[in-house]
């Protein structure tokens, strides 16, 4: 059974995330790399970054810098060994993006296939796509509505606080839309409710200001593309999950 | 009704569990690694797909 989960898991999380890193390298990182141009030019400005950087938690962000990470989470056990490495640009950057994509792929196939095997009622390409989309619900549209996916530039409250909220937003409305959709008790589906509402109620962490010097039609253009992404990856993700399940089923 | 075959396979779904739970924790381990870690080379490395999926970066 476990040979099985991992089997369908890897195949599905493969295909999915080489779809999404080809649309990635198609329609999302021709933006971040755009926005990395505006980003090194606001870094060039110190003044500005310190002005923000005092007002409240908000950091300017810095891909690719290595120093501007120091500060969340120190250097760990791999940081000891590899130090501030970062792919190249160009193909070694695209391949790096193309392998956590498989990887992400891999992990979220797993857990939907986890939850479909202990609460789908059947377990096809048709039912797959339901999951897949109730968990494109979970982890990208709850999430992006309290923090939209950003461009590398832009200011933001302290990470750690951010990934709390997501991370809390998503367990919710994955429970939330698991119990409006499979039970039949009102006061359970009314939870479901209040579990889907209640993240946005809260409120994600936001920055008091905004730095960012990227334009907002680059950075409006990222947001669509990103949810646009999410939604293919997850509709395939789902799908193939039920069917590759399936095939196995009469062996 | 409830049906013969779908208490079995509530039976062999409890039976599951131990499994499930597995399977889903390692799942989230590699989307953990892949789109939380603060850890510089992770971050550097899945980069640009965690920023078009929407996890929080930097």
């Amino acid at each position: 059974m476990l040979t099985r989960i991992f089997g369908v898991a890897l195949g599905a999380g493969c295909a999915a995330g080489l779809a999404l890193a080809l649309l990635q390298a198609m329609f999302t990182t021709p933006l971040i790399l755009q926005a990395e141009v505006f980003e090194t030019a606001s870094h060039a400005q110190p003044l500005v970054q310190h002005a923000v950087a005092g007002e409240d938690e908000a950091r300017l962000w810095l891909a690719h810098s290595g120093a501007a990470h120091d500060e969340d989470g120190g250097h760990g056990f791999l940081d000891s060994i590899f130090g501030d490495w970062a792919p190249e640009d160009g193909l070694e950057r695209t391949a790096y993006t193309a392998l956590s994509s498989v990887l992400v792929g891999f992990g979220y196939a797993l857990m939907l296939l986890s939850v479909m095997l202990l609460g789908a009622k059947k377990l096809d390409a048709s039912s797959g796509l339901l999951w897949g989309i109730g968990g494109f619900a979970a982890v990208s549209l709850a999430p992006a509505l309290g923090l939209p996916p950003e461009l590398p530039g832009s200011a933001a409250a302290d990470l750690l606080a951010r990934q709390t909220w997501w991370l809390g937003t998503a367990a919710a409305t994955g429970l939330g839309l698991w119990l409006i959709a499979s039970r039949e008790n009102a006061g359970l589906k009314v939870s479901g409710l209040l579990l889907l509402i209640a993240p946005h109620l809260i409120g994600a962490p936001h920055p008091h200001e905004y730095a960012s010097r990227v334009p907002a039609e680059l950075q409006g253009h990222f947001v669509a593309a990103s949810l646009v992404l999410s939604a293919v990856f997850w509709a395939l993700l789902g799908s193939l999950t039920g069917w590759l399940w399936q095939r196995g089923e009469g062996r | 009704m409830p049906s013969a075959v779908s208490s079995q396979s509530l039976t062999s779904r409890a039976a599951l569990l131990p499994t499930l739970i597995f399977t889903a924790l390692f799942g989230a381990f590699l989307v953990y690694g892949a789109g939380f870690a603060h850890s510089n080379v992770l971050h550097n490395a899945a980069h640009d797909s965690r920023h078009a999926l929407g996890f929080p970066c930097h």
